[in-house]
């Protein structure tokens, strides 16, 4: 960071990028941007294709790298998995009960998939990929959808003849033609039919979280019965002392670890919790919860669906300690080859340290 | 006086307190309807003794540098719904408007919603770039936007799928998860036209497309009339700097128009001769219709309004009496000129009285001033803003717009309130 701000001060004093005179009509604040940062962030792709960067790539290398980033959250098809969203398919559906609403189904552009990709994606490691990889990425979608033949190959030149099927399907906001008429006339104000029913309650469904109901103290509530309020603020403590009874024992587990090394851990882990849940009620989601890891044979966590490769390792006798480990956070796909965590790999030895000593901190 | 929360289903947290509530409120509310004041059989030893607060010493000033609300309120927190969502990182939560009043947010308590997670991004760090059909890309530093003429406006934000949950029936049964995707702030920045002046819009430049700088971005087309008109990139709200979920430190702000567009962590501005139609534009934020076609560009909210109290996490404790129904209304196309409020399901209406003078595309207070007999109330609001726009029912919404159109629910909320004083979120025909 201050890197940058020296590099900067200094050029501008060499003249190279001058602070901007300032205009009558302007503030004359700010200064120009360089062409290489404009190509770094102007990097939006539209419909007619303007934005692609020069690239290719192919059906085939693009199943591939699916399978490496994508197919964990989107399954190998391009089908979804669990509860991240299906790519393909849901072509018909769109006045269904139940619309599926995919690439193939309902975006209208390519351009927005070879954008979304290139910038957004993959979840959590987002723009990781090369270019050439964005195109055969998106040659798999084709491909996937029915779109293009397997020996396809997308390119910047042959990129805007490929349509998407339903880019007919969105009309401008019409609602200022279409409804505002409607909703705009003077409303009634009484009598204004017969006395209603219910006809549906939320209820029913049970699908609402729990919630505190807010209950004030009224005057009524107080006469003849003082006693209440106080049997009710114990009833709150009492609830509120289990976790602190939690944070003892928990307390006991850190004293053999070095806090230090667990708070960078703990710092480290963002680059995890995209897919691993960690510590009090973690559960199982892209990846498996990861209480009580250490010590444990590979692929073992309850309820978490393990890919072939993983359970293979867990089979074999890998059992989860310091070294393999840091192995396998050095290199994922070295140690485990085909295994499905769409991670790259952690260079730093002390980050690994700081990593399994923060899940050390979460094994009994 | 202090607010007990208690488990929704009257579990664990002091079950014997409600059913006492209801038992002595019905028991004394009828003397209440009469007589006004009741007579206390004893003393009350809050005021005849003396208490540990009226005698002890309480905390210094440097007990608390930056404070948090009394731990009395801790329930009054955003809350999430897991399973609308794949994952928390990429979700929403909800602002509680059922436990606040008056018109503006707290940011701690204000929605978020996220796209890949709440970034942390310096002020040091923080770049904007204008980029595209302008006379001259430029890149601003932080310090470079408090260098600009500054402005001051409060306006909503509302998420585009705010009551989505709703348009198959009567689904969360509260007004923080119907309502809840929904904030109001005071902000602080420079405006659109200001930015855009100092880069100089080519004539073709008829639409900016803008990004955040976290791993989704965001991006979103806006129209360059819309950019010129009221927007503006914001880095204080409610009087401090913005909070880290909500952009921190610089966001946009698009009066009136769907939330989504609000980008944080802004860093890019680009000028062009048409939208971009990026991910965020075609497969979300594009409102399905029955035909099985879409309509894209929706970014209006239009009028709409829900009472925050009754309401399910807010029920009648008192019995028959002096009450007060309350709630809030707003308009993306401009002031709310009136706000109905109906007792029985839309039968009957009143107009309730706003708090304040309603500000343009800005959270709007009401209230009603009720004596309630005890009897069960259907309780509808109905907002009208300044356009004659009337806000619609659901079954009016339903019929043009089908059920599966996700975003842009503004139908009128129906909460039914039983005689113990309990609300509940349900449909009336």
């Amino acid at each position: 960071m201050s890197k940058c701000r020296k590099l900067i001060t200094t050029t501008a004093l060499m003249g190279v990028i001058g602070v901007l005179p300032a205009f009558a009509d302007t503030l004359g604040l700010g200064r120009l941007a360089l062409p290489e940062e404009i190509a770094a962030w102007d990097v939006a792709v539209m419909p007619d294709g303007r934005g692609l960067p020069e690239g290719a790539g192919n059906v085939f290398d693009g199943e591939d790298l699916w399978i490496d980033y994508c197919a964990v959250c989107h399954g190998d098809f391009a089908e979804g998995a669990g509860v991240w969203p299906p790519i393909v398919g849901g072509r018909g559906t769109l006045t269904a009960d139940r619309p599926l609403k995919t690439v193939e189904s309902y975006w209208p552009y390519l351009s927005t998939v070879w954008d979304y990709v290139n910038r957004s994606m993959p979840f959590g490691a987002a723009q990781t990929l090369e270019t050439d990889e964005v195109y055969a990425i998106t040659a798999y979608i084709l491909y996937s959808a029915g779109l293009v033949d397997d020996d396809y190959e997308l390119t910047h030149e042959n990129f805007t003849e490929n349509r998407l099927p339903n880019e007919g399907g969105f009309y401008f906001d019409d609602r200022a033609e279409v409804e505002f008429p409607i909703f705009t006339q003077e409303p009634c104000m009484s009598d204004c039919g017969a006395p209603v029913s219910i006809s549906a309650r939320a209820t029913t469904l049970n699908v609402t979280p729990d919630f505190p109901i807010i209950r004030n103290l009224y005057t009524e509530d107080l006469i003849g019965n003082g006693a209440a309020d106080a049997a009710a603020e114990e009833v709150i403590e009492d609830a509120s002392a289990q976790p602190e009874a939690e944070a003892g024992e928990a307390e006991t587990q850190m004293a053999s670890l070095d806090p230090e090394l667990v708070a960078a851990g703990e710092a480290a882990w963002r680059q995890c919790r995209t897919c691993h849940q960690i510590g009090d009620g973690a559960r199982n989601g892209t990846g498996p919860q990861l209480n009580d890891i250490v010590g444990k044979m590979a692929a073992q966590v309850d309820g978490f669906r393990y890919s072939p490769a993983f359970v293979d390792a867990g089979e074999s006798g890998v059992i989860w300690d310091e070294a393999t480990l840091d192995a396998f956070l050095e290199n994922p796909a070295g140690m485990i080859p085909r295994n499905r965590m769409s991670f790259r790999g952690v260079r730093s030895a002390d980050e690994r340290a700081a990593l399994i000593a923060y899940m050390k901190s979460y094994t009994n | 006086m202090t607010d007990t929360p208690m488990d929704a289903k009257g579990k664990s947290r002091g079950a014997s307190r409600r059913d006492f509530l209801r038992t002595a409120g019905l028991a004394a509310g009828g003397a209440a309807l009469g007589a006004g004041a009741g007579r206390a059989a004893t003393p009350d030893p809050l005021i005849t003794e003396v208490q540990p607060w009226a005698s002890f010493l309480g905390e210094g000033v440097d007990a608390t540098p930056y404070g948090m609300p009394i731990h009395f309120e801790d329930h009054v927190v955003r809350r999430n719904v897991e399973w609308l969502t794949a994952d928390p990182i990429a979700s929403i939560n909800f602002t509680p408007i059922h436990a606040l009043d008056g018109t503006i947010t707290p940011q701690g308590c204000a929605f978020e919603r996220h796209h890949s997670g709440a970034i942390e991004l310096s002020k040091e760090d923080y770049r904007l770039m204008i980029t595209g059909l302008v006379e001259k890309p430029l890149i601003f530093t932080f310090g470079d936007l408090l260098r600009m003429p500054r402005i001051q406006r409060t306006f909503f934000c509302e998420c585009a799928a705010n009551s989505g949950m709703e348009w198959g029936g009567a689904q969360l049964n509260a007004a923080q998860f119907t309502h809840g995707m929904i904030h109001n702030m005071e902000y602080t920045g420079v405006s659109l036209r200001t930015l855009l002046n100092e880069a100089g819009v080519k004539p073709e430049g008829s639409w900016i497309y803008v990004e955040g700088a976290d791993a989704s971005s965001n991006g979103r087309s806006i129209p360059m009339e819309k950019a010129l008109d009221d927007c503006m990139i914001a880095f204080f709200a409610n009087g401090e700097a913005l909070r880290m979920e909500h952009g921190y430190p610089v966001r946009l702000v698009v009066p009136g128009w769907e939330g989504n567009l609000w980008v944080k962590w802004l860093r890019r501005i680009g000028v062009h001769d048409a939208p971009i139609y990026s991910r965020e534009e075609t497969s979300k934020y594009t409102d399905l219709m029955p035909d099985g076609r879409a309509r894209e560009f929706t970014w209006a909210m239009h009028a709409k309004s829900v009472i925050t109290s009754p309401s399910p996490q807010m029920p009648i404790g008192h019995g028959p009496g002096p009450m007060v129904i309350t709630g809030l209304a707003w308009s993306g196309l401009g002031k709310i000129a009136r706000v109905d409020v109906s007792l029985d399901g839309g039968v009957n209406w009143q107009t309730a009285r706003l708090a304040g003078e309603p500000g343009d595309k800005a959270l709007t207070r009401f209230y009603v001033d009720h004596v309630w007999d005890g009897k069960p109330m259907y309780l509808q609001s109905r907002a009208i803003d300044e356009t004659g726009y009337v806000q619609p029912t659901k079954e009016q919404l339903r019929a043009i717009r089908g059920v599966n159109s996700i975003y842009h629910n503004n139908g009128i909320q129906t909460w039914y309130v039983n005689e113990s004083g309990e609300a509940e979120n349900v449909e009336v025909s």
